[in-house]
């Protein structure tokens, strides 16, 4: 590969990167905190594509970012109302909330399965005057990407060590404690959900503008894509404070994309997208079993094969 | 103080399993009182502790704590006015976050939105200290790396940050080496004294039961058998107890982990 088709292929994969890590940090809240995989996640960046897209193109696209945020919100909040008042299961809570929402987006989009923004204008059209003439041009993608993403990093660094932040994190890691200490688990579950899913929504949001449209299938796979970032991110900066493991989610979901990218180039066809990262997280996820369980498999090889040798003589 | 009256709770009520863990029981505390609590396998002291903290609702009766009725009141406002350490040193506190981060969740204090002032960070540091374990200097480690007893020291001092109503000690000791027992037990006794809480503690140590505090309760099928404090409780020997368990219960004490010596 020359470097210009490299340098090409580093700018799609940050720009997809960047705009998937706020998916990717929304997982980071649910899953890696509060210890809760949200399953809804395909169906929150699809309903905030829909309704960011909507807004957009009735002319708005600035007050797309709040209402994405504010649809996304929502979705979480029936979802943690589901698991906490209801009794449900929470990965069940995530499917039924997914399946749900399949239809708002569709009814969202006034019952057509996307929306166009092809003439309308959008954030990255709004950036792309304001940029024009510094030396920035032509890269408004990258820099709207980048802002949300930083300020995404900004706020879960500053929230998660507030005390409502501390005891989001201690109701993942011992609930136990988060009762002993006077506050309602269900309550602390409710707050993470939301915030979360408001991540996820202006993910969606920014990914169709960024594409110039909304479709329904937008989010499909999502979760597995993101969660895949999220374990390639806690890999390599899993320890320290919450700056460097967010920061670390980013990364992840840039290294991610960068390496899809490069298999694309590879002439990998696109729809492998999504074994390739239902391969990473069941690899990520099973490795540090497989590992705990090696001693015993080795063991047992070794056992067979002196048994076996007894046998012969 | 503690009133509890006439509460019952059965478990599995109408299957094979239906376990009547308490029954009818009725217990008054004064302010002050440290009440040791020994009885059979499964006579009911962790159910007491369970119904107490709010972990289930009682089928019958009420439980008044300082006045007032909170029968009904959900577990974690509940903790607000009660404090519980467990067997299992690690189900205290969150592993995966630092003392510091543990020690300002229990603390509790400020906003939702507020940070860790400097000012408690000295506090915990000087709480911390008063342990003598070395965590003072640990204080941005994962709580996780800790040992067994230093965490249930750790969770003691979380407990009683605020100093709570009422403590409540589920053998909490049980799980550690005996000199570290030792020491958590001595610190138990000295936040105890220091702030005047009222505290009931379960131990399988017969001489424990008659050593510590000034009330010692037996329990047995669901209800508590044998209550003896001041004058009675003077002087009593392993022996004695044992003598009154079978009389009031009507069958030698059964436990198996029991220590007579």
């Amino acid at each position: 590969m020359n470097p210009s088709a490299l340098l090409a292929v580093s700018q799609t994969a940050l720009e997809l990167g960047l705009i998937c890590s706020l998916t990717v940090l929304a997982l980071f809240l649910s899953y890696s905190m509060l210890n809760v995989c949200d399953l809804s996640t395909d169906g929150c960046f699809t309903l905030g594509a829909a309704v960011g897209a909507v807004v957009a193109a009735s002319g708005h696209p600035l007050l797309s970012i709040p209402a994405a945020m504010l649809a996304g919100m929502a979705s979480g909040f029936v979802t943690a109302i589901l698991q906490t008042k209801m009794g449900i299961d929470s990965l069940l809570a995530g499917i039924i909330v997914n399946t749900g929402l399949y239809s708002i987006n569709i009814m969202v989009m006034a019952g057509a399965p996307n929306i166009n923004l092809n003439k309308k204008d959008t954030i990255f059209t709004m950036a792309k005057d304001l940029l024009a003439g510094t030396p920035l041009a032509g890269q408004q993608n990258t820099v709207i990407a980048a802002v949300a993403a930083a300020l995404t990093v900004l706020f879960l660094t500053v929230f998660l060590n507030t005390r409502l932040g501390l005891a989001i994190r201690a109701t993942g890691n011992n609930p136990d404690m988060v009762r002993s200490s006077s506050i309602n688990p269900a309550f602390t579950t409710i707050v993470g959900l939301c915030v979360a899913n408001a991540f996820t929504g202006l993910s969606g949001c920014l990914m169709a503008q960024s594409q110039k449209q909304a479709e329904i299938n937008i989010g499909t796979g999502m979760v597995t894509i993101a969660l895949a970032s999220l374990l390639i991110g806690a890999t390599l900066l899993g320890r320290g404070g919450i700056f460097t493991r967010a920061a670390g989610m980013v990364l992840g979901a840039f290294i991610f994309r960068f390496v899809y990218a490069v298999a694309l180039r590879l002439d990998m066809p696109a729809f492998m997208l999504k074994l390739v990262s239902s391969v990473i997280v069941a690899l990520a996820i099973a490795a540090p079993y497989l590992k705990q369980q090696w001693p015993t498999i080795r063991r047992r090889l070794s056992y067979r094969q002196t048994a076996a040798r007894r046998g012969e003589n | 103080m503690l009133n509890i009256s006439h509460i019952s709770k059965t478990f599995n009520p109408g299957t094979v399993n239906e376990k009547r863990a308490i029954s009818d029981l009725s217990l008054h505390l004064n302010a002050g009182d440290f009440v040791t609590i020994i009885g059979s396998n499964g006579a009911g002291k962790s159910t007491l502790f369970n119904a107490v903290c709010g972990d289930f609702l009682t089928d019958a009766g009420s439980i008044v704590l300082n006045g007032q009725d909170i029968t009904f009141m959900p577990a974690f406002r509940r903790a607000k006015r009660i404090g519980r350490l467990f067997q299992d040193p690690m189900r205290g506190s969150a592993p995966g976050m630092t003392i510091e981060e543990n020690l300002a969740l229990a603390a509790g204090s400020g906003g939702w939105l507020s940070h860790v002032t400097a000012g408690e960070k000295k506090r915990f540091r000087d709480r911390l200290a008063l342990l003598d374990m070395g965590l003072e200097d640990r204080m941005k480690q994962p709580v996780g790396l800790l040992s067994g007893g230093q965490r249930q020291a750790l969770t003691l001092l979380m407990s009683t940050m605020n100093p709570p109503r009422l403590l409540l000690l589920d053998e909490h000791t049980a799980a550690l080496d005996p000199g570290t027992a030792e020491k958590v037990l001595k610190l138990t006794r000295d936040i105890v004294s220091e702030h005047k809480i009222t505290t009931m503690m379960v131990t399988h140590n017969m001489n424990q039961a008659l050593e510590l505090g000034n009330r010692t309760l037996m329990m047995d099928g669901g209800n508590i058998v044998l209550d003896i404090s001041g004058r009675e409780r003077e002087g009593l020997t392993v022996v004695d107890l044992l003598k009154k368990f079978r009389a009031g219960a009507g069958k030698d004490l059964d436990n198996d982990r029991i220590l007579l010596s």
